[in-house]
């Protein structure tokens, strides 16, 4: 049970920060307590939610109706069966884990390559094509829901995870060319010209010198698509319906939602919640520093 | 030499340019034609009609009562999350206790960062699947909470009256953290003498707060300012899987609309087109808007 409340992994995470920040906290006076009270008062109410969804996980259904705050009288991994094999939350997951693996794969792949032109090779129409990328960041994906329902249709994609993977990519690229071409901008120019005077072709030098130097911006921009695609709702709600057994961990969730209504089977809803956020908060408390500047870089242009 | 880049650029950039032309460039153009027709989905037969969706939409009770819930939500929830975003970075950069080991005030710092992060990594759905069941009338955690101290509690997601509010303070409780965090990073680009100087001169911290900082991260606070606008204007998966725009259309928004009109009951999408098409230009001109606006008084520094 403690073992699942989970503020311990974050309270071994916070010494990188903690020299910086001593110096101006001096000359502060009373409104210390304040601060320190409103700061708990939101940090209770993050976690409170998240809190009470683990603790109902391991409850009965009728533990959660008598009493929602309350502790459980015992742990009741059923639950986390009945959502992990009878709700397939499990198969969800992994079906998550296959089309965010290679929608985050081709994204990276695409964006590098289409990133490393835009930065580095001078031609006739870059500018257009550049900006045709950058532009969609301006687009809301809901204007395109209706053709690209039937683009996928039609190009025989509709229900399987190619066509998924294929979309995610394809609206993933805006951000990532944006912010990859910005990135190789600021690689040293040097560096590749001594490559080129050594013989170094244009491709080996790609993958073999501009890739590796471009490591720290690569890595915040899959972190960042990783988690857009492993959250992505709409998508598969559109072009993902009918057959059960292929849907992502999104649609399983809602589905399970769902049939809560009916079957007031509220613990496995709560158990199915549980599965899907323990890893996404595992990757994110140990990868904490590149995932929060991986998300706020694509704010602060 | 040179002649070589070729063959790189053209394997390169044309499979990305392939693939977005097909799946992002392409439809957004056919979005705007369909837009002008009266296809009902699933048959070939659409008939070009002008502009009578757009006519349509501008007499539709049930798009303006959607329209002006995205109008409530734009005017408060960028202003409410900045707000907050803006008080706790403040907090959590200068917030900190005096005396008896100062260590204590300063590690809570970077796990409360950590903590105000959590939303931000979790998906739409999970949030929006677990406040829910915070909401529930019976077992909700928050219905307990007020009983358990002896009040009444409201129906919350159930009552018209409070629905709306209800997924409002989730899309604010949803984004503080990720803006506590983009302004802290801001904040702690600024040289910390003019804090130690401002807080010196003994500035309380609401001016400090108004005078020095907010100046000082007016070009963070505008960027922040126009995404939080654009998801104002969206807010549909968590008001589809909250309150699916109810009770009584309580909670509707343009995305719910748009969804409903081209995936509902009926397949209307040259309508749910036409009402993309407004959404869009929606967007774009609250996010021009936002920057123009922004642009004339802002502060520079360096």
């Amino acid at each position: 049970m403690t073992t699942l409340d989970k503020p311990a992994p974050a309270a071994t995470a916070p010494t990188p920060a903690t020299r910086r920040d001593r110096p101006i906290r001096r000359d502060l006076g009373v409104a210390n307590v304040f601060s320190h009270g409103f700061l708990l008062i939101w940090g209770l109410l993050t976690v409170l939610p998240l809190l009470w969804m683990f603790i109902s996980s391991f409850k009965t259904n009728g533990e959660i109706l008598a009493d929602p705050w309350g502790l459980p009288g015992a742990l009741h991994w059923d639950n986390w069966a009945r959502a992990w094999t009878g709700a397939h939350i499990g198969r969800y997951f992994l079906n998550s884990l296959l089309v965010v693996a290679g929608s985050v794969s081709l994204t990276m792949l695409m964006g590098a390559t289409a990133a490393y032109v835009f930065a580095r090779y001078e031609f006739r129409g870059r500018q257009f094509v550049y900006y045709l990328f950058v532009g969609g960041l301006m687009f809301p994906v809901f204007l395109a829901l209706v053709p690209l329902f039937f683009v996928v249709r039609n190009a025989g994609l509709f229900g399987t995870w190619t066509g998924l993977i294929l979309v995610y990519a394809a609206y993933s690229l805006p951000f990532t060319v944006f912010f990859l071409t910005a990135f190789f901008r600021t690689l040293p120019t040097s560096v590749a010209e001594a490559a080129m005077v050594d013989g170094c072709g244009h491709f080996r030098l790609f993958f073999r010198v501009m890739l590796p130097m471009a490591r720290p911006g690569l890595i915040s921009v899959a972190i960042f698509n990783f988690l857009t695609h492993w959250n992505q709702f709409l998508l598969p709600q559109v072009l993902m319906q009918g057959d059960e057994s292929k849907w992502v961990l999104a649609q399983g969730l809602f589905a399970l939602s769902v049939s809560q209504g009916y079957a007031g089977d509220y613990a496995r809803l709560f158990a199915g919640l549980s599965i899907a956020v323990l890893p996404v908060l595992a990757v994110y408390v140990v990868f904490q520093r590149q995932v929060q500047s991986g998300l706020t870089a694509g704010q602060l242009k | 030499m040179r002649h070589g880049k070729w063959p790189l650029i053209i394997t390169f950039l044309v499979p990305p340019v392939l693939l977005y032309v097909v799946f992002v460039v392409s439809p957004y153009l056919q979005a705007f034609q369909i837009s002008t027709t009266d296809w009902l989905g699933y048959s070939p037969d659409a008939n070009s009609v002008g502009l009578a969706n757009f006519k349509t939409l501008w007499h539709d009770g049930y798009f303006w009562n959607a329209l002006q819930n995205n109008a409530v939500l734009l005017a408060l929830v960028p202003v409410l999350t900045i707000v907050l975003g803006l008080f706790f970075a403040t907090m959590l950069a200068m917030g900190g206790r005096k005396g008896r080991a100062g260590v204590t005030g300063v590690r809570g710092g970077a796990f409360y960062r950590t903590v105000y992060f959590f939303p931000q990594v979790l998906s739409v759905v999970i949030i929006a699947l677990l406040w829910k069941e915070v909401y529930h009338p019976n077992k909700g955690l928050l219905t307990a909470t007020l009983h358990g101290i002896g009040l009444s509690a409201p129906t919350w997601l159930g009552d018209p009256a409070t629905a709306f509010w209800c997924v409002l303070a989730v899309m604010v409780w949803s984004n503080v953290g990720f803006y506590v965090v983009l302004f802290g990073a801001a904040m702690s680009a600024v040289p910390k003498e003019i804090y130690e100087a401002v807080l010196l001169d003994g500035a309380s911290r609401f001016t400090t707060l108004r005078r020095v900082t907010l100046p000082l991260l007016w070009d963070t606070v505008q960027v922040a300012w126009v995404y939080l606008a654009i998801f104002a204007l969206d807010g549909f998966i968590l008001v589809q899987l909250m309150t699916n725009g109810g009770p009584n259309f309580s909670t509707d928004v343009i995305g719910v609309r748009m969804y409903d009109t081209a995936f509902g009951s009926e397949t209307k999408f040259g309508y749910a087109s036409a009402i993309g098409v407004v959404m869009f230009f929606l967007t774009l001109s609250v996010a021009v808007l936002s920057l123009r606006v922004g642009r004339r008084d802002r502060i520079e520094y360096s």
